[in-house]
């Protein structure tokens, strides 16, 4: 009667055929699909006259439709224009709702996590039918390091940050000996990390986000 | 006993060859469809993602990002509309197949209950209707007729989010809770069973007896045959259309598609800003019909594996009853665990857009 096979393999096989499912909608669902958002970006790394860090400085502009979605319902005195003042209650919405996602702004010194207070100077500017977000994020503590690391990115990849093709970030004020490195989510480096379907599955994706990351290291001997 | 034909191996095999062709030719259609993606501009390339979820990933925010723009051309020439319809297909059909706990939760539902593929395809495209309904209503209310600002959207779409969510969890607890009972039967009946089990059935006996069971199928039915035991014969389509049959789907289709997608509630107040407000509604509309079949496909894959499971206990005697009121009793589970875990924020499904 032909070769037979263990009945319990073939309810194993089932169960993986479950599992599959399962890995599939709950594995998959911490990350976003995809980006809804995308902002593009300008920052600069505010340096104290002693040479420690004190904050960083953002530019962050949003893409049209985004900017659109933002500006409904806002009473302005004529149509099309928006002002500072007319943006404050906007800008302050922003900088509120950013504080859960921490700024989407990642810094290390040597290594170690440092923390960001409540954002300062902060306003919106309305540009060619985009809105851009300028503000202030103060260090908990200024710090001095041999290698600062700061990084940009929606861990849930919500938003896409697209650093500026010119002048995408600054040093104001560092000592002269420091030297910066940027780098972008999709310059090919050997030190971008790869998505693939293994660390998609295997269920650690909770910082998927991090593979679009925005880079800047500055060292400081 | 413990032994089976190798034929039934063979079909498992078969029906796994049978999901990777369903993935490659859905592949393959869109890579011809990329070839000529509605005549748009190519954005810059995304990171480097790989394998089939990274590609789905880049090609649905590729043609996300291709809606504005051609919101934007619309208003200067009408025929860019058909491309802006174009586009949203594609990106629904896209979209399904992402992240995202729609077909879980209709997967689920159509697992743990007595469905038929032709259910679970009504059951998707009722639901992607819904949400798509929901998200011309909340902009048609909010933007449109009360000018709300973005805060106020933003706290409409969250509340929103979190009702639907609290409906998966109660749909999901009530059908633990039914889907539990049969379980607990099928574990009750078993030593009895397993003393039958224990003869040598090798025949590969036809389960097609007519019972004629006067069931009442407006109840959500956990209905375990232990008088015999590894027959679970589904309900007649006939019987599915009958009185109150289709109305117990309308928990599914409310706690999937109440929750509006955010890329649709963007892309409608972008194009009510243009003056475009219906081109966005029936993108809107366009897009929910490519959700729909990406998650019917992937529906009826999940009725064609109970149905392989059910074939395959049916010569199990007493324990393939347990086997199929425990899969059923798991994927209740499930449902319950994808409302809990998106009600606390376990698990994160696609926010909604509050900056």
């Amino acid at each position: 009667m032909g070769p037979w096979v263990r009945g319990d393999d073939v309810l194993r096989v089932l169960f993986g055929l479950v599992g599959l499912i399962v890995a599939w909608s709950l594995g998959a669902s911490p990350a976003e699909a995809h980006p809804h958002v995308w902002i593009t970006a300008k920052s600069e790394v505010v340096y104290a006259p002693d040479g420690s860090i004190t904050g960083v400085r953002h530019a962050w502009t949003f893409d049209e439709m985004f900017t659109t979605y933002a500006l409904q319902g806002l009473a302005t005195k004529t149509k099309g224009v928006y002002t500072r003042e007319e943006l404050a209650p906007l800008a302050q919405t922003n900088v509120e709702s950013l504080k859960e996602f921490n700024f989407f702004t990642f810094a290390r010194a040597d290594g170690k996590k440092e923390k960001f207070v409540e954002p300062v100077d902060y306003f919106l500017e309305y540009r060619d039918s985009e809105l851009t977000l300028h503000f202030t994020l103060p260090l908990k503590t200024p710090f001095k390091a041999k290698q600062t690391a700061l990084e940009v990115f929606d861990p849930s990849y919500f938003i896409d940050f697209k650093f500026d093709d010119k002048d995408p970030i600054k040093l104001n004020g560092a000592p002269a000996a420091c030297k910066m490195q940027f780098q972008r989510p999709n310059d090919g480096t050997a030190n971008a990390q790869r998505l693939n379907e293994q660390n998609f599955m295997n269920g650690d994706n909770s910082n998927y986000g991090a593979m679009f990351a925005n880079k800047i290291m500055v060292e400081c001997p | 006993m413990r032994l089976m034909p190798a034929r039934l191996a063979q079909g498992i095999t078969i029906a796994f060859a049978a999901l990777a062709a369903v993935v490659l030719f859905d592949a393959a259609v869109h890579a011809v469809m990329a070839q000529n993606p509605f005549g748009g501009p190519r954005p810059p390339a995304e990171p480097q993602v790989g394998g089939i979820i990274g590609w789905i990933l880049a090609k649905q925010s590729e043609f996300y990002r291709e809606m504005s723009a051609t919101i934007r051309a619309t208003k200067s020439d009408g025929s860019a509309v058909w491309t802006l319809l174009g586009i949203s297909f594609a990106y629904g059909i896209f979209h399904a197949a992402g992240p995202g706990h729609g077909k879980a939760v209709i997967s689920s539902y159509l697992v743990a209950n007595e469905e038929t593929a032709r259910r679970g395809i009504v059951l998707s495209f009722a639901s992607a209707l819904l949400q798509a309904l929901v998200a011309v209503a909340i902009v048609a209310v909010f933007a449109w007729l009360l000018s709300s600002t973005a805060k106020t959207m933003c706290s409409a779409e969250k509340a929103i989010e979190i009702v639907s969510y609290g409906l998966i969890a109660a749909f999901g607890a009530r059908l633990v809770w039914t889907k539990g009972g049969g379980f607990m039967r099928a574990l009750q009946a078993r030593p009895g069973m397993a003393m039958a089990a224990a003869h040598h059935h090798d025949h590969g006996h036809d389960h097609d007896h007519d019972h004629h069971h006067d069931h009442d199928h407006s109840h959500d039915h956990g209905h375990v045959h232990d008088e015999h035991c590894g027959h679970s014969h589904g309900p007649t389509p006939d019987q599915l259309a009958g009185p109150g049959g289709w109305r117990r789907g309308l928990g599914t289709i409310f706690a999937v598609g109440m929750r509006p997608c955010s890329g649709a509630i963007l892309v409608l107040v972008f194009s009510l800003a243009q003056g475009l407000f219906l081109a966005g509604i029936a993108a809107t509309f366009v897009m929910g019909l490519g959700t729909a079949i990406t998650v019917a496909t992937i529906a009826v894959i999940a009725v064609s594996a109970k149905g392989l499971a059910r074939q395959l206990s049916a010569g199990r005697e007493g324990s393939g009853t347990l086997i199929m009121r425990g899969i059923e009793f798991g994927a209740a589970g499930l449902v319950l665990l994808f409302g809990i875990g998106l009600l606390f924020g376990y698990l994160a499904a696609e926010r909604a857009t509050c900056l």
